[in-house]
């Protein structure tokens, strides 16, 4: 009798690991094949409801590194061996600089839906050299006013030149990066090219920046801008737009971002293949996928921070979801919509300085900061 | 004549000297190996980087005068540097103050078990995050906060304390505060309790004792804690980035500006010798000034 229980034990045991294995064999098998793909990006795009279904339909682990700012980007890719990066997520004014370090594979136009996109974006500047995509526009956004409504009203924030109120002293905060501020500045400043100055409006630029320097309250970076905004300790912060308000609306804060009568600023991110890769068929799936209604659903719902979207299917599917994203980010397709903004002329985009140095934006900022 | 010390040394007893004197260089070893390796080596580093220059984004040795000329030449470079250290030598001072009256009560009234147990609470804050700390002072400080609504309650504006000199102390205290507290409480512990029975004696006055025997007596290690406190907050960065909301640009906010920019190391390079040649200038001045007219 001890014998027989033995022995059922010892065959339910037997029998248990049998099973065990049988079902674990495709799961094994599956993650033996599974591939790794690199990829450069800002923070969130690499969140599991964002790239989890693709990880699973190909059996790839996507494994992200993330960065703060297009310099950190490009030190990052030029202190890492050629092919480090399958992917790089970049801000559009970088792709220049990436496709002249060689950091950067060309693309074949065909095999991406530059059809689906709005005209806008189809042959978007600084993304072709001859007649040869280097980047593939994915996702954008506006940059004005951002405001607490409680301390800057919409009437008010019509003007950048509401931050210059003597109620609003101590009040104005800064996103730290020269780049949005002085463009958003540069716009208000009168400059239709607010990236292409000359000497005398470059000096201009500058006074402007300094006059502001009073009403300063603080320069903040992704986390410290949630909380001055939210709180009201800030009214309001020039050059950033819903990819922080947007965050914040959608957990009830009174915050808003207003694009001003002197325009406001596009920012883009791109995708692109890193040079060198050696998954470079995988790359490019992936940038594929990300341009499918799918994958610009979820980019434009990216929790770390929203963004539009430049595919007519992404818009059809976001309104067809979730109408009410698209009417908060202003993507709605019957009626007026983001797309009419850039069309009469009042959204530029975000570029590098283009007469003088980034060192010299760069050192003027230091010294607003400084003064 | 010789010695006949020497004389009398047989080979046998030479080897057991010279064994003995590396066994005690062995134990020696670790201290100066950890300096070369700490300190000697990174410092060294240092110096070569503030010659190297920076292409594409890329660290590349060089030998040149560049970063140098570059940082020399700034024009807020010097506004920085003075803001920078006075906010320091401030925050010491005031930071000293604040934990004398507690470490004199841990000296001279506490029992020892209590001392050792109050020591004890005075570093349970170094078992947490630094940066934690930080981020709760502003729950504390942000308008709508903890303060300002206490304030707003009592009648008053309760406008936020964020970004202020205020904060910059708060935050410089948070780090400095416990270690200045043990260095006082230690100096003073130790101060020779028959000199402070015999001024009593001759009937000097709690005043005058504290004047007159104590502080001199515990001059060393007081100033050791001021230097300290110094050291901590000259440095300081999280609490400039997160509580004066970096709009007071200190000089360890302009290295993370300049390497920010472009990636340039060996300007950073160059701002970081500034500092460590002040802080050596300075600890050398506060140790002369301790232990001036000691023996």
């Amino acid at each position: 009798m001890t014998h027989n229980i033995i022995t059922t034990r010892r065959r339910l045991i037997k029998g248990g690991l049998a099973a065990a294995a049988a079902v674990a064999a495709p799961a094994v098998l599956r993650a033996q094949g599974r591939r790794d793909l690199s990829m450069l990006t800002w923070a969130g795009h690499a969140d599991p409801e964002v790239i989890g279904a693709f990880e699973e339909m190909h059996n790839v682990r996507i494994r992200a590194k993330e960065y703060v700012g297009g310099d950190q980007m490009l030190a990052q890719i030029a202190q890492s061996p050629t092919g480090t990066y399958d992917v790089i997520l970049s801000d559009a004014e970088y792709v220049v600089q990436l496709q002249q370090a060689g950091f950067i594979e060309p693309l074949v136009p065909e095999d991406y839906p530059f059809d689906d996109f709005f005209p806008e974006f189809q042959n978007f500047r600084g993304h072709w050299f001859d007649d040869r995509p280097y980047a593939v526009f994915l996702r954008f956004g506006f940059l004005g006013l951002s405001h607490n409504r409680a301390a800057m009203s919409e009437a008010e924030a019509r003007s950048y030149r509401g931050m210059w109120d003597s109620r609003h002293e101590g009040r104005i905060g800064h996103f730290d990066w020269h780049l949005p501020n002085l463009g958003a500045l540069s716009l208000l400043n009168g400059n239709l090219s607010p990236f292409d100055l000359d000497e005398q409006h470059w000096t201009e630029l500058s006074d402007t920046l300094m006059s502001l320097r009073p009403q300063v309250r603080g320069f903040y970076d992704y986390g410290g801008m949630l909380s001055a905004l939210r709180s009201g300790e800030v009214a309001a912060i020039p050059g950033i737009g819903d990819w922080i308000t947007g965050v914040l609306a959608r957990d009830g804060a009174d915050v808003t971002t207003t694009i001003p009568e002197e325009g406001g600023l596009q920012w883009t991110e791109s995708l692109s293949i890193g040079g060198g890769s050696r998954n470079q068929d995988l790359a490019r799936t992936f940038i594929q996928y990300m341009l499918s209604p799918e994958g610009q659903v979820k980019t434009a719902t990216l929790k770390a921070y929203p963004a539009m979207i430049p595919t007519r299917s992404g818009w059809d599917r976001l309104n067809e979801e979730l109408p009410g994203e698209a009417r908060r980010q202003n993507m709605v397709l019957n009626g007026p919509n983001a797309l009419d903004e850039i069309r009469a002329g009042r959204i530029r985009l975000r570029e590098l300085p283009v007469q003088q140095s980034l060192e010299t934006w760069n050192d003027a900022w230091t010294r607003y900061k400084n003064a | 004549m010789t010695s006949p010390a020497i004389a009398a040394r047989t080979p046998a007893r030479r080897f057991h000297f010279l064994f003995n004197r590396a066994w005690q260089a062995l134990w020696v070893l670790p201290l100066p190996a950890w300096l070369l390796l700490f300190f000697a080596v990174p410092l060294g580093l240092l110096v070569a980087i503030s010659f190297w220059s920076v292409a594409n984004y890329r660290l590349t040795p060089d030998a040149t005068l560049s970063a140098w000329r570059y940082v020399l030449g700034l024009d807020f470079l010097w506004a920085s540097f003075w803001r920078s250290y006075g906010l320091a030598m401030a925050s010491a001072v005031a930071v000293s103050l604040l934990a004398f009256p507690a470490s004199y009560a841990m000296a001279f009234v506490a029992a020892p078990r209590q001392r050792l147990i109050l020591l004890g609470l005075a570093i349970a804050p170094f078992f947490t995050s630094y940066l934690v700390r930080i981020y709760s002072w502003q729950v504390f400080l942000a308008e709508g906060g903890v303060i300002s609504s206490i304030v707003q309650a009592l009648g008053g504006k309760g406008e936020s304390l964020l970004n202020t000199y205020f904060a910059l102390f708060l935050g410089h205290a948070t780090l400095a505060l416990p270690v200045v507290l043990i260095l006082q409480t230690i100096a003073l512990a130790n101060v020779d309790r028959t000199g402070i029975s015999a001024a009593a004696n001759l009937g000097a006055r709690p005043g005058a004792i504290l004047l007159r025997v104590i502080l001199p007596a515990a001059r060393p290690g007081l100033t050791l804690g001021l230097l300290f406190a110094f050291l901590l907050s000259y440095a300081e960065f999280v609490s400039a980035a997160y509580l004066g909301g970096g709009a007071f640009q200190t000089l360890p906010i302009l290295v993370t500006d300049l390497v920010r920019a472009g990636q340039q190391w060996p300007r950073a390079a160059v701002v970081s010798l500034l500092m460590i040649a002040s802080l050596l200038a300075t600890a050398f001045v506060t140790v002369l000034w301790a232990y001036r007219e000691k023996g």
